[in-house]
């Protein structure tokens, strides 16, 4: 077909058609495609060394980027002496294990369960009553975690039961509800006929640590996070990961895959759908209970709230920031997310990472253009002509110095005016004039857009001395919140996240 | 031709929506190894008479026997593993899976190898992973090159229109069925293309060994293939028989075109 329609034949279009129907009558051209034929010609590829790089990243192995993965978390303890930094790592890995339960669901069952963390839950609990002085059981962990296993798959398989007939909105809000009776029900657990079961809110106390063969691992030395939690951690991690990997590499995960995708046609391509869909449910509560053994066992106690909607949210955050679907992603949402938080509790450390994201976000719209230059000149001069005219005006205004310190703080407070009481009124009407000019950005082009800018900058900055330093523990969620809006923006299918199709 | 076994056997089979009867009564056989064609206007019920075959809906009335047995209140995916299989009129691909994955997908119902094996890797899982990989990559070169290659593992959303129609083709047969209910399979299609479906409509019945029942306007299409037709106006069969015979009947000309008292005025 394809030489038909080359310069000849257009010049002679009637000619070239007749050709084209001989052609086709005499030898039928079943599966003949040129376009195939020239495909390695036609491929998109990305030129120079980047696309050199790119090409031999995407060659390595998932098994290959696991193993470094885990060995550098487990050098982590070589480098960071700190009991402070360990323990943020252990709870770390417990994230990246509950978001790859809720992968199964959510990313690869394409099943809205809100209920999730209920199934953390009730794996902790259940560790707690087969662990402790609450009924004098101490069965060990290995016993326990094979009993939580399997609780946790026949929760999740009950509270798929709804998805038999439910998907998407109406789906969400029924495990919604059972993860409010999974509350109600903990927290009232204290008089329950009148026996007191769970301990209500006070919780179960006294937790054993994890015992192996009798043999009891402590979970701090001298009042020290002890280091080999974390090592647990890593490895249970290491076996869900390469377990739900397996999984999803075989005819289950397929399976589930085109149930996302399309369950009618799933359905009908003999796949049993409601069959399925129970499944995902189990696995991901699965993990989610196996998660609460490590939780329950470390902190020693479980109390009901711990299992509630903020950490709902979080969890559904890291899954969707990560790339739904993408099992590397959301491990690398988890961390992101919980060292972002863990950074943010410092003032030192929270500036360097506002300014570092400041710069690169600007650096990210303008490249390296004369435009970039002039917003990052004109803001410098902008601040640096402010502060001395406030210091002439009065020298209290710019007196007050940089929470947390440091070498960047310094810095800052020599160009940013920091008073050294900051009148009440500011407060307000410097965040509600700097989100309000925010906006208006959006809104405008061109020099005009330039010239907003610079300014906004600079209020950006004095909010963030003078009004989000001072109140760290609402910044870090605030801050957070901000990365999150900028991330999904930029790449709205998460940062590991496979483009998804809906209607071509 | 009568001296073929029934493979699929509708008998006074009724579907209404609401007040609409959009199947009355019908009474419809497929012979192994026959390719049958149903024509009708737009409505005439022809996509629900599939649906109702492959258990999406559940007749009213009547019952649907396929070889031998009654499939009538099975899930859709037990009648997909007793041997019926289909394609869609509106595509239905797994659109965010590669081509390949697709159609390993459908190879669900004949092959077993649970999750808990899959996270072992027994011999017996990576065997089975393996015939089914080998199997749909057969599938999918029935099709000469154009599902081929590097296409594999490109995901189902990047392939063109009649591309998709193939892949889908390719997917149900996956399914090892013995018979395919083929919607309208040259939709969209050019007239190269057209031809070449037709082509492959009969290969698939004289290599693949599949009986073929199919659902299509394109008259071409229609003459080329059907061993037999069959006609369908607002759920009701008008006429069947040989391809000359039905698209001659007086029935069918009324059904397409209107009455001629309508036509002239």
């Amino acid at each position: 077909m394809g030489d038909v329609y080359d310069d000849d034949s257009l010049t002679a279009p009637v000619a070239g058609a007749a050709e084209a129907t001989a052609a086709e009558e005499t030898s039928p051209a079943v599966g003949r495609d040129e376009w195939v034929a020239r495909q390695a010609e036609l491929r998109f590829r990305r030129g120079g060394t980047i696309g050199v790089v790119e090409e031999r990243l995407r060659a390595v192995p998932w098994w290959a980027w696991l193993t470094l993965f885990v060995a550098v978390a487990a050098l982590l303890p070589v480098g960071f002496e700190s009991g402070y930094v360990r323990r943020v790592a252990f709870d770390t890995a417990l994230y990246m294990l509950l978001a790859l339960g809720l992968n199964v669901v959510l990313g690869w069952g394409g099943l809205l369960d809100l209920g999730y963390v209920a199934f953390y839950g009730i794996g902790a609990y259940t560790y707690a009553v087969l662990n402790s002085d609450k009924y004098d059981v101490h069965l060990g962990a290995i016993p326990s975690m094979v009993i939580v296993l399997a609780i946790g798959a026949v929760a999740g398989f009950l509270v798929g039961l709804p998805s038999r007939r439910l998907s998407g909105d109406y789906l969400a809000i029924v495990t919604l509800f059972f993860l409010q009776i999974f509350l109600t029900v903990t927290i009232n657990s204290d008089d329950i006929a009148g026996h007191n079961v769970l301990g209500g809110p006070n919780g179960v106390l006294n937790v054993d640590p994890l015992t192996f063969f009798g043999h009891e691992i402590p979970v701090s030395h001298d009042g020290i996070f002890n280091v080999a939690y974390l090592y647990i951690a890593i490895a249970v991690f290491a076996v869900v990961y390469v377990a739900l990997r397996l999984v999803n590499q075989s005819r289950t995960g397929r399976a589930w895959r085109s149930l996302r995708e399309d369950a009618l046609a799933a359905e009908l391509m003999g796949m049993p759908v409601n069959w399925l869909k129970l499944m995902s449910f189990a696995f991901g509560a699965a993990v989610a209970a196996l998660t609460g053994v490590l939780f329950a066992s470390l902190n020693a106690s479980v109390f009901p709230l711990t299992f509630s909607f903020p950490l709902l949210i979080t969890i559904y955050t890291m899954v969707i920031l990560g790339g739904t679907g993408s099992q590397a992603g959301v491990v690398i949402g988890a961390i992101l997310i919980n060292s972002t938080l863990e950074f943010l509790r410092e003032p030192a450390d929270a500036r360097e990472l506002f300014y570092a994201v400041v710069l690169i976000g600007i650096v990210a719209t303008f490249r390296i253009s004369w435009r970039l230059a002039i917003v990052l000149g004109g803001t410098f001069v902008f601040g640096v002509i402010l502060h001395v005219v406030a210091k002439a005006i009065d020298g209290s205004w710019v007196d007050g110095a940089a929470a947390g310190g440091g070498g960047l703080g310094d810095l800052a407070s020599d160009w940013v005016i920091v008073p050294s009481d900051l009148a009440a009124w500011i407060t307000p009407v410097s965040y509600i004039t700097l989100v309000a000019v925010t906006l208006l950005l959006t809104l405008l082009k061109g020099w005009v857009r330039l010239v907003v800018l610079v300014p906004t900058l600079y209020l950006a900055a004095f909010v963030w001395e003078n009004v989000m330093l001072a109140k760290p523990e609402p910044t870090r969620y605030i801050v957070l919140g901000a990365l999150l809006i900028a991330l999904m923006i930029a790449r709205p299918n998460g940062i590991l996240g496979e483009r998804r199709v809906e209607i071509v | 031709m009568s001296a073929r076994e029934k493979l699929l056997e509708l008998r006074g089979v009724t579907m209404d929506f609401g007040g609409l009867r959009v199947v009355s009564d019908l009474d419809l056989h497929v012979d192994e190894g026959e390719i049958v064609s149903v024509i009708g206007p737009n409505g005439a019920g022809k996509t629900t008479l599939f649906n109702l075959i492959t258990g999406i809906y559940e007749p009213h009335a009547g019952d649907i026997v396929f070889a031998g047995e009654s499939i009538v209140g099975l899930d859709p995916h037990k009648i997909t593993r007793k041997g019926i299989a289909r394609t869609f009129q509106t595509l239905r691909l797994f659109l965010n899976m590669s081509v390949r994955d697709n159609v390993m997908a459908a190879a669900y119902g004949h092959t077993k190898s649970g999750p808990l094996r899959a996270m072992l890797r027994t011999p017996g899982q990576r065997r089975e992973e393996r015939e089914t990989r080998a199997l749909a990559e057969q599938r999918l070169a029935f099709f000469g090159e154009r599902l081929m290659g590097y296409r594999w593992d490109q995901p189902a959303y990047s392939l063109s229109y009649a591309n998709r129609r193939r892949l889908e083709i390719a997917r149900a047969t996956a399914a090892n069925p013995r018979m395919l209910l083929l919607d309208e399979p040259a939709a969209g299609m050019n007239p190269a293309e057209t031809h070449e479906i037709t082509e492959l409509i009969g290969k698939l019945r004289d290599e693949g060994g599949y009986t073929i029942l199919v659902i299509e306007h394109d008259m071409h299409v229609v003459e080329g293939i059907s061993d037999r037709v069959i006609a369908l106006d607002h759920g009701v069969k008008i006429a069947e028989g040989s391809f000359d015979a039905v698209a001659t009947d007086p029935r069918v000309v009324e059904a397409y075109l209107g009455t001629r008292s309508v036509a002239t005025k």
